[in-house]
């Protein structure tokens, strides 16, 4: 059987999700029989590959490099899963939203931190709003959740290998 | 004694008395419609709208918690469309403030967190509003945080019907609307407010909280507000 390609990413995120991903313990030998994680965190490889079957997205959208990045992974995804509260609804990373970025930047540098300016140029350009991934891509799933357990995204990625539709009503919550 | 009335729920016979709403039909003859700003003991303002139903013969929907019942009415509470309407009502308020489930005292405990679960909407498909509101942590024991609030007027409501106190009011309109208390003042100098913190209990979100609680720990009773209005023979 052809093994399925899956690949995770992360934007403006806390990692969590990616921490409940490694935390299905023994569920991960079933699952590694069937897939090959191809790109993300937990692996080496440099470039978002072409032909990716599967790919679970956390974090939100939150400079311009996560904006041309989400368009690039889409193009290259067939099955594009938002993965957790932040890249679903943009969660406690929009909270930063109320704030314009320069005023939000001089506070955490210079107010707060003590420092004369704002490192400027080695700093990612924020976006004026953290936003969801399905304000700048389609999105196939959306798993919120602040993070999803590991026993759901398991779930998940064994109806999608099963070629089933996961039900999810009563069985996610935002938070 | 009020009349007896018969009607037609989701094609089963019902009776019920005269007087009575849709939503109380319903609920005695054990059928489910989702609400959020009723609560039992208060009296119904059909403000959320999730509790729309189809009624034979009206080419409108009604909310079943304002309607009252007529003999011979048939009424479905489930259909395609009722369930399209109440999941685009829900996202409308999620849009409207910031719902950080993730960090909010009531998560876990929240009838709109738990609403948006059950009726399986695993996004939002509208734009996010993220307005800037502020909080008012000026009462010795309370906090009230505009962000989480869902306009429901239960606290205005038990404040006013059951307290007799009347702190709360809504003033603005539309997506200015806030709760305010007493003559807009800060809620910890309302001359008004006796601190028995039933506006707490009924509220339904994170949006009213005792004090001192962290993120998830903020359980509500309002089922005790519903105990104590139904003794006092207030609300319907
Ligand atoms: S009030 Fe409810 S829906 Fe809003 S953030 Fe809190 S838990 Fe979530
Ligand atoms: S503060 Fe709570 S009870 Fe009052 S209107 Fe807002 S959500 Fe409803
Ligand atoms: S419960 Fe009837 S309109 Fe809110």
């Amino acid at each position: 059987m052809k093994r399925v390609k899956l690949a995770t990413v992360w934007l403006d995120g806390c990692s969590g999700c990616h921490m409940s991903v490694l935390d299905m313990d023994a569920a991960i030998i079933t699952l590694a029989r069937k897939i090959d994680i191809v790109y993300g965190p937990l692996v080496d490889a440099q470039e978002f590959p072409d032909d990716v079957d599967v790919t679970l997205v956390e974090g939100a959208v939150s400079s311009q490099e996560d904006a041309t990045k989400i368009q690039k992974v889409r193009q290259r995804t067939k099955t594009l899963i938002a993965m957790g509260d932040c890249a679903v609804t943009s969660n406690v990373p929009a909270m930063r939203n109320g704030v314009p970025v320069s005023q939000l930047l001089h506070t955490i540098y210079a107010t707060s931190n003590g420092s004369k300016d704002v490192p400027g140029e080695r700093l990612p350009q924020l976006l004026s709003h953290a936003r969801p991934l399905h304000e700048f891509v389609k999105i196939d799933m959306h798993l919120p959740g602040c993070p999803p357990s590991s026993k759901l995204i398991v779930g998940v990625l064994s109806d999608l290998l099963d070629g089933k539709k996961p039900e999810l009503a009563g069985k996610v919550k935002f938070g | 004694m009020p009349k007896k009335l018969q009607l037609r729920i989701d094609g089963e016979m019902v009776s019920a008395l005269e007087g009575q709403t849709i939503l109380q039909a319903a609920r005695n003859s054990g059928k489910y419609i989702p609400t959020l700003c009723y609560l039992d003991g208060l009296t119904p303002v059909g403000g959320c709208r999730l509790c729309m139903v189809e009624v034979s013969g009206i080419d409108r929907l009604v909310p079943a918690c304002t309607t009252p019942i007529q003999d011979g009415m048939s009424v479905s509470t489930t259909s395609a469309k009722l369930t399209r309407y109440r999941k685009i009502m829900l996202e409308l308020l999620f849009i409207e403030r910031n719902h950080i489930c993730a960090v909010c005292v009531s998560n876990g405990h929240c009838e709109l967190q738990a609403m948006a679960s059950q009726m399986g909407i695993t996004n939002v498909r509208f734009s996010y509003n993220y307005p800037k509101l502020s909080v008012d942590q000026s009462h010795s024991r309370y906090v009230l945080d505009h962000n989480r609030c869902i306009l429901c007027t239960r606290c205005v409501r038990v404040c006013a019907e059951l307290e007799g106190a009347h702190v709360w009011e809504v003033t603005s309109r539309g997506i200015h609307a806030r709760v305010q208390s007493d003559l807009n003042q800060k809620w910890g100098e309302s001359r008004g407010c006796t601190n028995c913190g039933k506006c707490v209990q009924a509220c339904p979100t994170g949006a009213l909280a005792e004090k001192g609680w962290a993120v998830e720990e903020m359980i509500k009773r309002n089922d005790n507000i519903t105990v104590l209005a139904h003794r006092k023979g207030a609300g319907a």
